[in-house]
């Protein structure tokens, strides 16, 4: 199959941008989008020109790194995926594929498809932590946690940290993100010492970053390559809410972090 | 100070957005009610109105409180909107909606016009300043009287272009209410988890009864049910 790409090429963050135009050619359906990306470059290459740059590592879909604007959708048409995990065959022979970074203040383009997601990993500085005294791995079952908070938190866990949902946001919104990272610990008995300091934080934190609110389009939790809910969002603002009214008292109670 | 913290953070502004609107999604479940009553003749409305001007004090805090819901809700509104904007500087050349509303995607400038509307409203029904038929002397229906509440109401929706702008308004009222009255109850973290989190069947309730209800009024003036 033969494909038309319009690709967003940037040199570096300060110089401006445009869409070219590119031709794949004998495109397997069997590749998956990384890997016609791959072949573009070997002919970008041989002809002598700069070959597209996009962020890529594991290709399994567990890494986040691989995160590009498919014809307006984030990670592309197949939901629950990662860029790396579609298919060719998602694409008919003959269609115009629009591919772009992911695009938000808080996520300025390095080099064409790759952006910097630093503000995800601040974010996670703030507060995305337990502290807790390690030692030996303690024996299975010896802290009873509910099947319902155990499954709840392993969901908000397999946030792999794309930023497909502030791209796909209409409000540049970092909030599933944000709340996934904070229901993920906060719903199990480890991340309870600094739950109600965590949420404000890191909501503290992501707003810093310059993203927008939440106006719960629901863009986000259809883009998300692990298909985290948006329910993460209402349990983010539970637990700020709460802090935030609660605040003086969660001083007083001593912050060692 | 708390609610500092809540101004300075937006999910605390748009805390205060959820709050101040469902304040007023309670306003305009008992205005559509009250409305309601032309339906039971003049006596009933008339009575009605005067029962409420009658509470003298309480009345104003009531609208006081409407009014001070009213300007947080916009001055909140437009603060995110702003953040929003400036969050994404570079626009996508293509972005796809795949999961929003139409309600969703028409929440700010649908809740400009329902601004422009409650102004206009003010004007039309409480003050009487923009009725149509009080500057002329000579017109077949009764001029604006503070006291016939029905009789202006019924003056007012023979006129086919103010039943079109109330009917287009309620429209926009169906929509901010699709998405207001669920999202501000998910803004505050009041939300049970849901396999479905995008399904809402009490806002879907809400904002097709109070649609309905509103819109009954001037179409069934404009009918002759109502006279």
């Amino acid at each position: 199959m033969n494909l038309t790409l319009r690709v967003w090429r940037q040199a570096q963050s300060d110089v401006a941008g445009a869409l070219v135009e590119y031709q794949a050619i004998d495109v397997n359906p069997d590749m998956s989008f990384l890997e016609m990306l791959d072949v573009v470059n070997e002919r970008l290459i041989s002809a002598g020109d700069v070959p597209i740059a996009f962020d890529h590592d594991c290709r399994e879909g567990i890494c986040g790194s691989c995160g590009m604007m498919i014809n307006g959708v984030a990670h592309g048409p197949m939901k629950g995926t990662a860029t790396c995990q579609l298919h060719m065959r998602s694409f008919r022979d003959g269609d115009i594929v629009v591919i772009e970074p992911w695009r938000a203040r808080a996520f300025p383009v390095i080099k064409d498809l790759v952006v910097n997601r630093s503000a995800l990993d601040r974010i996670i500085q703030a507060g995305g932590f337990i502290s807790t005294p390690t030692g030996g791995a303690p024996d299975g079952n010896t802290m009873p946690i509910a099947r319902q908070a155990s499954d709840s938190a392993m969901d908000a866990a397999a946030c792999i940290g794309c930023g497909a949902c502030v791209a796909a946001c209409p409000n540049a919104s970092a909030s599933l993100f944000t709340g996934a990272k904070i229901s993920h610990l906060g719903l199990l008995p480890q991340g309870q010492p600094e739950r109600y300091r965590r949420a404000l934080k890191m909501v503290a934190q992501m707003d810093l970053e310059s993203f927008g609110g939440c106006s719960l389009f629901g863009e986000c939790q259809e883009a998300c390559p692990k298909e985290i809910s948006i329910d993460v969002i209402a349990r983010m603002n539970r637990d700020f809410l709460v802090a935030a009214v609660a605040a003086s008292e969660e001083r007083s109670g001593g912050d060692e972090g | 100070m708390w609610l500092v913290t809540l101004y300075r953070s937006t999910i605390g502004k748009k805390s205060i957005m959820a709050v101040t609107g469902l304040v007023l999604v309670a306003f305009v479940i008992v205005h559509m009610a009250g409305n309601l009553q032309v339906f039971l003749g003049p006596a009933k409305m008339n009575g009605y109105s005067a029962f409420l001007k009658s509470t003298g004090e309480l009345l104003w805090l009531v609208r006081l409180g409407l009014l001070t819901a009213l300007v947080l809700h916009v001055l909140m509104a437009w603060q995110l909107t702003r953040v929003a904007a400036a969050a994404r500087p570079h626009d996508y050349a293509r972005r796809d909606a795949r999961a929003s509303t139409v309600a969703s995607r028409t929440m700010r400038w649908g809740g400009v016009l329902l601004l422009a509307f409650i102004v206009f409203h003010l004007l039309h029904f409480t003050t009487g300043t923009l009725f149509p038929t009080a500057s002329r002397p000579d017109a077949v229906y009764p001029a604006f009287s503070e006291h016939d509440v029905y009789g202006n109401v019924v003056s007012a929706f023979h006129n086919p272009w103010v039943v079109a702008v109330y009917v287009v308004a309620m429209l926009f009222l169906l929509l901010h209410l699709f998405h207001g009255a669920w999202s501000s109850v998910r803004t505050l973290g009041l939300s049970k988890p849901s396999p479905q989190p995008l399904h809402r069947r009490i806002a879907t309730v809400v904002a097709i009864v109070v649609w309905l209800g509103f819109t009954a009024v001037p179409v069934a003036v404009l009918l002759g049910v109502v006279r």
